[in-house]
């Protein structure tokens, strides 16, 4: 029965598409659902926002660091950019159309200092790269706090921030960019970035411009980080500049690495295992970041390349693994 | 014809000059040899020519379709879509990626479909995907890697990611071919495999090739014409006979007669 579905092969590519969006919508309508009767309460309900925020975060961070290499330390600067933008629209326009233009307007806003901060700093390799691009994150930061201060309340931050944000939209937005993302990875265009990562003179050798895809991948992951930013404040009732310092962009970094760079399911997985580990180690607050630092170092000198490696979850690489078990049980009997 | 014309080419690094007032023609079909002994500049004209380097002075000119284009100072990405390819002396391939990919991404250059196409995955993208896939399975196939396709280049034995790198420059779909040291570490066998394999690409793609080789028996044996470096200079130019009895090279390779 299984193998004829197998052996089906023009179909089984409908069919795990169609099993996806199945997957999907499922999730959508049973949370939604476990919502409704409340067994999903406010309290968990946070922990989703952040772990879908920080979904976006890492997936869109790795499409910079991951697959094309370029190792940026300034992802919570186009974060705030999205949080601050969506914010200030909807204090004005407290509406439904006045959210969803906030997260675009927030999202454009932060592709285009992306594109401006991308262009010069994207000559620069590694370490260099990395520390323009905290400067950048930090003159943002800047900006929010002393010098736009008539529209961003400075130090103080924008509190009393409308609520749009719920299951729903969370959902379409952390699947959509997790989709579209996906897609552009399996793209040329997204092979030409990864052909960068592994040997820039070559790709160059071979017709592929690597400003500008780098310059490609770094808009668009500012893009998505724009999106988390504007969940965020539209969640949280409150930001301020200091939400999104130097820590904030680490804490995605570590994300990343930890679930494996150049593996997006790495980074979906690593980021609900992050959220949950520190929702659980709420309870011992005093030990808490203490538990938190060797659970890292334990994770990297047993799988320094993350979670997932380059690889991606899927049923073949389940099917794989299952049958290593079962291959290893086998040897033993 | 000439497909590609070097004239006066010099290049300096502070007070060495790598390569000076190199000039050399390649004619439409041709497959050149350039030899000389270490050091003598050869892969320094490569990076010439490519666009890796920026030559402190001196034209290049590219023939293709009727019309006649410098390139000199180009960017290298800019060169290849014009039409010169290359491979490396010490192996560039994408180490991390299948041997597939690595074929595909030198098919970049061709993709008309936009970045929203790749987002979405618009028709023009599973049109061009599926159309990139077959061209790329049916080069491997004609150059018998295409049972490897699924692998990592950094598994493939040697002498294959040699051949790989060969096959990746020719999906960039070039008019000139640019080998550096295509032979090296290869034992006699393999040699003898991708001299082969060189004339036959030469005939079936219609390509120029110029080839930078130590080992003489495949410079001599399939080469029509040769430079020779030495010290950055072109010293002779000719035939692979004429070569061999040049008193001048035979003084770069083995010193002067006391």
């Amino acid at each position: 029965m299984v193998k004829n579905i197998v052996n089906a092969s023009g179909n089984s590519k409908w069919l795990s598409l169609a099993g996806k969006w199945i997957t999907l919508l499922l999730t959508l309508v049973i949370v939604q659902v476990l919502i409704s009767a409340n067994i999903i309460n406010d309290y968990i309900f946070s922990t989703l926002v952040t772990i879908g925020v920080n979904i976006i975060l890492a997936v869109s961070l790795n499409l910079i660091t991951g697959f094309t290499g370029q190792f940026s330390l300034g992802h919570a600067g186009f974060m705030s950019i999205g949080a601050y933008t969506c914010a200030i629209i909807t204090l004005r326009y407290s509406t439904v159309f006045g959210f969803v233009g906030g997260v675009i307007a927030g999202a454009v806003f932060a592709a285009i200092v992306g594109f401006f901060v991308g262009l010069p700093t994207l000559r620069l390799k590694g370490d260099y790269l990395a520390i323009a691009t905290i400067g950048m994150a930090e003159i943002i930061k800047i900006l929010f706090r002393n010098v736009l201060e008539d529209i961003t309340n400075g130090a103080a931050g924008l509190s009393e921030i409308p609520q749009f944000n719920n299951w729903i939209w969370l959902f379409v937005f952390t699947a959509g960019t997790v989709i579209l993302i996906s897609n552009f990875i399996k793209s040329s265009h997204g092979r030409a970035c990864i052909s960068i990562r592994e040997d820039e003179i070559a790709a160059e050798a071979m017709g592929i411009s690597s400003t500008k895809y780098k310059v490609i991948a770094f808009v668009t992951g500012a893009f998505f980080a724009g999106i988390a930013g504007a969940l965020y404040s539209s969640y949280f009732y409150y930001i301020s500049p200091d939400l999104f310092g130097f820590q904030k962009s680490i804490d995605i970094l570590v994300i990343v690495v930890l679930g494996g760079m150049g593996s997006i399911s790495g980074s979906i997985i690593s980021a609900i295992l992050l959220a949950l580990i520190s929702t659980y180690l709420q309870s011992f607050p005093e030990l808490k970041m203490i538990i938190y630092g060797v659970l890292l170092v334990v994770i990297m000198l047993f799988r320094p390349q993350g979670i997932m490696g380059s690889k991606e979850l899927s049923l073949s690489l389940l099917k794989k693994w299952t049958e290593g078990i079962k291959g290893r049980n086998g040897g033993a009997a | 014809m000439p497909i590609l014309s070097v004239n006066k080419l010099s290049k300096s690094f502070g007070g060495l000059m790598a390569v000076s007032n190199v000039s050399m023609e390649l004619e439409q079909g041709e497959l050149v040899g350039l030899i000389g002994p270490n050091g003598a500049g050869k892969t320094t004209v490569f990076n010439l020519l490519t666009g890796m380097y920026q030559p402190t002075s001196g034209i290049i000119t590219l023939y293709r379709d009727q019309k006649e284009e410098q390139i000199q100072g180009l960017k290298p990405y800019t060169i290849c879509k014009k039409g010169i390819a290359r491979t490396f002396q010490n192996i560039r391939l994408f180490r991390d990626l299948t041997v597939l990919d690595n074929v595909r991404i030198a098919m970049n250059k061709n993709v008309k479909y936009g970045l929203l196409s790749s987002f979405f995955h618009s028709r023009s993208y599973s049109d061009e995907e599926k159309e990139m896939l077959d061209n790329s399975i049916h080069l491997l196939e004609i150059l018998k890697l295409d049972h490897k396709k699924d692998e990592l280049a950094k598994n493939l034995p040697y002498g294959e990611q040699r051949q790989l790198e060969i096959i990746r420059a020719l999906a960039t779909n070039p008019c000139i071919l640019l080998l550096d040291e295509p032979a090296a570490g290869m034992n006699p066998a393999e040699t003898a495999q991708l001299t082969e394999m060189i004339g036959w690409i030469r005939e079936n793609f219609k390509l120029t090739i110029l080839l930078i080789e130590h080992d003489m028996s495949l410079v001599m044996k399939i080469c029509e014409r040769i430079y020779v470096l030495d010290y950055g200079m072109v010293i002779a130019e000719g035939t692979p006979a004429e070569i061999k009895s040049n008193k001048r090279v035979i003084e770069a390779y083995l010193g002067e007669e006391m």
